[in-house]
């Protein structure tokens, strides 16, 4: 079997190479935060020569900086929880029932999925201005349900739907009203399914700029928003910078183990 | 399993439908609003009929714009499509290895989109950047500020970095669901690396592909973060896409018709290819 191990051996080197250019930027990245920036302009070093935690010691005691992350926590909680609560009724509508117009209503949806962002940033900024949301994190919530609500229901219908409908009926026959069948029964089921969809909304929440620093400008500025504006201000602090990237890929990274497996599925939109 | 006719299901959906409806139905109605009329300033509005239509249709900075975006998602698409079958297919199919590449190749994906910005910004960058300075020391003229080739190479190396990973994770999605009986099968009748590929491996990830295919499609389609940070849409205007070129229509020069024009021209040009997507992925489903 020489033949064999010799092709393991290039699926391993094929594997190897993907994954060093994946994560050769990011090392740069963390690489540059524990540098003062005299370093990093003067000379080209492939590690921290001169090692500093300042970059992070100025984002976590600045409020203009902390605040930002908060800020971005505060509307991706809310959005998240918005967009569970309403898409599991939805959701289980679409999986067991038949009903007048479902079919072009799930369309629909899918197309908000994949409205340009551009396309709404002025109507939006209008929008929440007029009812006077504008630059709280409940404008950049609701903005964000616009896409983070189909993808819920999408993937929480196929979760839905590979639980038996026998489950159901035999629930009604021991006489759970619909209510409590939902939150006893139907909920404990799909838990898996609910902790996918809130981690996809949560992420495209997190990751999304554009409506975010529309919809903001002071009190409510997401750490995406702050970002962008200290590339701009006198010198390039490109230290601070770096550390603030690595901070925003931390959340990401810490959550992505649980759902590992249910990756490709929820990018399909709940299609795999 | 027949699904039951039920039109009180309705009132499980209507949650859904106020909200999206509220940020959906009614900014898409004030765009068209502005499509239609003219202002100057005062909020005082004129009826313009179809001159932003026209106007916008004509102009070749819209064509120009249209023909980036295609090119860009072509190019994306020839690239990353391949790559990220190849990749997938050289995985490792069991043991420890199986999480630790899932989860290492996913965190492109899961990286604020201003952030991959700023890291290809500073990756790139001549002075302070590793692959600039390599590239550089390579005695290759390399800056992508100031030459366009070479701003599109960056957004383009960018994207197949942030997005490649999507490809392969949906592919390998689908190759793991084909029974090693089929590789029995097909290695008992000789079957070459090749056939195995082409009539096993290739028509078990159709699905899957299918996805992936559209989904990067219309994601590169509507690309505006990542450019903005890396190049703002130069030099020039040669990286101006079209969200980019709207966005700087609409906030940053106030021209409020021609830009509510243009997004519902590429409003409808997303929805032609979401009801391509929606058909494509219903009929598989009614296969699978």
């Amino acid at each position: 079997m020489e033949s064999t191990s010799k092709s393991k051996f290039v699926s391993f080197l094929v594997s190897l190479f993907y994954i060093l250019f994946l994560l050769a930027p990011i090392y740069w990245l963390v690489n540059m935060s524990f540098k003062t920036n005299g370093e990093i302009v003067s000379t080209m070093t492939l590690w921290p020569h001169q090692p500093t935690l300042a970059n992070y010691v100025r984002i976590f005691t600045d409020e203009s900086w902390y605040s930002g992350y908060i800020n971005s926590l505060k509307y991706v909680i809310i959005n998240t929880v918005i967009s569970i609560a309403v898409a599991l009724p939805a959701a289980y509508a679409f999986s067991r029932y038949r009903f007048l117009g479902d079919k072009h209503l799930f369309f629909w949806l899918l197309s908000n999925r994949m409205a340009p962002a551009a396309v709404y940033a002025l109507p939006f900024f209008n929008l929440y201005s007029a009812i006077g949301l504008f630059d709280t994190p409940w404008a950049v919530a609701l903005a964000h349900c616009i896409f983070n609500i189909p993808l819920a229901v999408w993937i929480l219908e196929g979760f839905v739907s590979s639980v038996p409908r026998e489950i159901d009926e035999t629930a009604f026959l021991d006489g759970y009203s619909f209510p409590r069948f939902f939150v006893k029964i139907l909920v404990p089921l799909i838990a898996s399914g609910i902790g996918v969809a809130a981690f996809f909304c949560f992420m495209f929440s997190w990751v999304e700029l554009l409506l975010a620093r529309t919809l903001t400008s002071v009190d409510a500025k997401p750490i995406s928003a702050v970002m962008t504006r200290t590339v701009s201000a006198a010198g390039m602090d490109w230290g601070l910078l770096a550390a603030a990237g690595v901070l925003t890929i931390i959340p990401g990274a810490l959550v992505i183990w649980f759902v590992r497996n249910y990756i490709a599925r929820g990018f399909a939109l709940g299609r795999v | 399993m027949e699904k039951t006719w039920n039109n009180k299901a309705w009132f499980m959906v209507l949650p859904v439908l106020v909200l999206v409806a509220f940020s959906a139905v009614i900014p898409l109605m004030t765009v068209v609003n502005y499509s239609v009329q003219d202002s100057f300033g005062n909020n005082q509005f004129f009826w313009a009929g179809t001159q932003w239509f026209e106007e916008t249709l004509a102009s070749s900075r819209f064509w120009d714009a249209l023909q980036r975006n295609l090119l860009f998602s072509f190019i994306i698409l020839v690239i990353e499509v391949p790559l990220g079958i190849f990749i997938a297919l050289n995985m490792p199919k069991k043991g420890l290895g199986v999480p630790v590449c899932l989860v290492l190749m996913a965190l492109p994906l899961l990286i604020p989109w201003n952030v991959v910005g700023t890291i290809w910004q500073i990756f790139g960058r001549v002075d302070i950047g590793l692959l600039g300075y390599s590239v550089d020391a390579l005695g290759i003229d390399y800056n992508y500020v100031k030459d366009p080739v070479d701003a599109w190479v960056t957004l383009v190396i960018m994207d197949v970095w942030h997005w490649t990973s999507l490809v392969v994770l949906l592919c390998y999605a689908g190759l793991v669901s084909i029974p090693q009986a089929y590789y029995q099968a097909a290695k008992i009748d000789g079957a070459s690396r090749w056939s195995v590929f082409r009539y096993i491996e290739l028509p078990k990830m159709k699905r899957v592909l299918l996805i992936a295919v559209l989904l990067r499609f219309m994601d590169s389609f509507m690309i505006y973060t990542e450019p903005f940070v890396v190049t703002g849409g130069g030099p020039g205007n040669s990286t101006t896409f079209l969200s980019i070129d709207l966005v700087k229509m609409a906030v940053g020069q106030f021209d409020i018709g021609p830009a509510a024009a243009m997004s519902i021209i590429y409003f409808l040009i997303i929805l032609l290819m979401s009801w391509v997507f929606y058909t494509v992925m219903t009929s598989s489903d009614a296969q699978a």
